[in-house]
């Protein structure tokens, strides 16, 4: 799933400056299930910035919706009435989210009121942790399920490097030291009976499929509607 | 290993003559300051075959190692130009070290380079579009294959290095480490430079897995050594720097130098006085080890101790093959 994290209340306070109407837009789908903005956080949110503008003494008329999924036009199509009515929508979508409310509706002023972290899962309860880099060229057959170029600090893709101790990877994030990705690979592909897969040096990556080769897309021609036009 | 179509490297001619090889570190300075590398190199030269310009060791700012190692040449010394993998893309490296070998650079050593966050611009995005493993291969593709990594044929003169790489014996997965050198020796590294050794018997046990495989006949190890200056930076080194193995007796022994010595001047000088007997009695044990072709002596910041080690280790005179060597190119 996407996980995100909301913005400081005081932050999402200045995008939305004097405007009188705020639309908070949860989304149902990935931030639903990281905590960040589904119909819950859309709520809460909504009475905080409702609060925080009464004792400014400018007060806001705030309301809440939460669609399906923001990232796709149908569901926003749904939430179109509430949007217009508003001068701004603050979205809890991730980005994806955020920009497609921008996009479907031009005019309106969207901002973000979530920070969009990574692709990852929950390790435990109130834990998440990233697990895909997207990109675009997926290694995990060689890697024993465990992805280099997420877990990885340096990215290596013939770790580890002299840094890795007791499992850990010599950097701290935040106030701990990640796994070593590459302790973690050679212990499954041993346990396995797999070294011989990391035996070989893997040669360097071709990084057009990351976003390394620009901005990506993926057209499915078997998938497109009959008169569509198809550009590649 | 390599079949160079320039001259070869004093330090290449010096591994295959067979003798006990020895190079030293120079950190080229925080600033521009060309004479701080000309100092330094003073007071290596003689001593050592070759000395290793790290490229922004730490992740900390310094002079370019291709700048200070043309700075380190001019004053007689012959350099290895380090190398990571952390700021610069394929491009970038491929184009530098054109320049390094055009202005007459025949060493060079592949890292992975420190993580950025342990130094001075941890907001840094770092690039490791290639690992070091990677960039070995593509150096000695430069070199035996005359063409860049993409492939391309290198029209004219290509650059001829002897490639270095490093390994750690001490890090995790302790197992790993003998067939990842391996992985290394396969990629064409003429010669390895390992990470400090004090826990001498767990290289030995490295080593003895390392000569099972062979790889101590596929490249030249060098092994890593290098005086401690007090049992604070021993302790230190134990609890903070990655993958470095430091027994307790060491400490010990640097803890009892200083133990009953009022005088903090005579202190210091009694603990750096242990550290350099220490570093001495591992260079030792380092010769009697199968498959080590020589030392890699890291005294940073205090260059002063290469010459006093050298010769206590009785690494002295070191043989001089600069004049069948290119020659160096004189100061503009």
């Amino acid at each position: 799933m996407i996980v995100a994290e909301q913005k400081p209340l005081d932050e999402i306070k200045n995008l939305l400056g004097d405007s009188q109407r705020v639309l908070v837009a949860g989304c149902g789908t990935c931030v639903t299930v990281c905590f960040a903005g589904g119909a819950k956080e859309a709520g809460i949110l909504g009475s905080l910035l409702r609060m925080a503008a009464q004792l400014d003494g400018h007060p806001k008329a705030v309301t809440e919706v939460t669609v399906q999924r923001q990232c796709e036009w149908e569901y926003l199509d749904a939430i179109r009435d509430q949007v217009e009515s508003a001068d701004v929508v603050v979205s809890l979508g991730c980005g994806v989210g955020a920009q497609a409310l921008a996009e479907h509706f031009p005019e309106k002023v969207v901002v973000p009121g979530l920070n969009t972290k990574f692709m990852g899962l929950p390790a435990e309860h109130g834990e998440w942790v990233e697990r895909c880099a997207a990109c675009g060229n997926c290694l995990l057959g060689l890697t024993g399920g465990i992805c280099p170029i997420a877990r990885c600090s340096k990215q290596l893709l013939n770790g580890p490097c002299g840094g890795s101790s007791h499992g850990k990877c010599e950097i701290t994030c935040g106030d701990s030291q990640p796994d070593c990705a590459w302790q973690l690979i050679y212990d499954k592909l041993k346990a396995q009976g797999r070294l011989h897969l990391i035996m070989e040096i893997t040669p360097p990556k071709d990084w057009r499929t990351s976003r390394d080769g620009g901005p990506r897309k993926i057209v499915r021609k078997d998938l497109k509607l009959p008169g569509t036009e198809i550009k590649e | 290993m390599s079949d160079t179509n320039g001259s070869p490297s004093n330090l290449e001619m010096v591994l295959k003559s067979g003798q006990f090889a020895v190079t030293a570190e120079l950190g080229p300075p925080k600033n521009a300051d060309a004479k701080a590398v000309r100092h330094k190199a003073g007071l290596l030269r003689g001593y050592v075959d070759a000395v290793n310009i790290t490229d922004n060791q730490t992740a900390v700012v310094r002079m370019s190692s291709i700048a200070a190692g043309v700075l380190a040449w001019q004053e007689g010394l012959e350099p290895v130009i380090q190398m990571t993998c952390r700021d610069r893309n394929r491009l970038a490296m491929q184009s530098d070290l054109l320049g390094a070998y055009a202005l007459g650079m025949q060493n060079i050593l592949c890292l992975s380079g420190d993580h950025q966050t342990f130094g001075n611009h941890p907001q840094a995005k770092n690039v490791h579009d290639i690992d070091s493993l990677q960039l070995v291969q593509m150096v000695v593709g430069l070199r035996d294959r005359g063409r860049f990594q993409c492939g391309e044929e290198i029209k004219g003169t290509n650059p001829c290095f002897f490639v270095g790489a490093a390994e750690n014996p001490f890090a995790d997965p302790f197992d790993w480490r003998p067939y990842r050198l391996a992985k290394k020796a396969k990629a064409g590294a003429d010669f390895i430079q390992t990470q400090m050794i004090f826990n001498v018997p767990r290289f030995r046990e490295f080593m003895q897995r390392v000569v099972e495989l062979g790889v101590h006949q596929q490249t030249r190890i060098l092994a890593g050594v290098g005086p401690l200056k007090s049992a604070a930076a021993a302790r230190y080194m134990r609890d903070h720097v990655p993958g470095m193995d430091m027994p307790d007796a060491i400490i010990e022994r640097m803890e009892a130098a200083g133990q009953g010595i009022e005088d903090k001047n005579l202190r210091a000088a009694a603990c750096k006085e242990e550290g350099i007997k220490i570093c001495v009695e591992t260079i030792e044990q380092m010769r009697d080890i199968e498959g080590v072709a020589g030392l890699h002596l890291m005294a940073m910041e205090w260059e002063e101790a290469v010459p006093i080690i050298a010769s206590r280790a009785g690494l002295l005179p070191r043989p001089n093959f600069s004049q069948e060597s290119a020659p160096c190119p004189a100061p503009n």
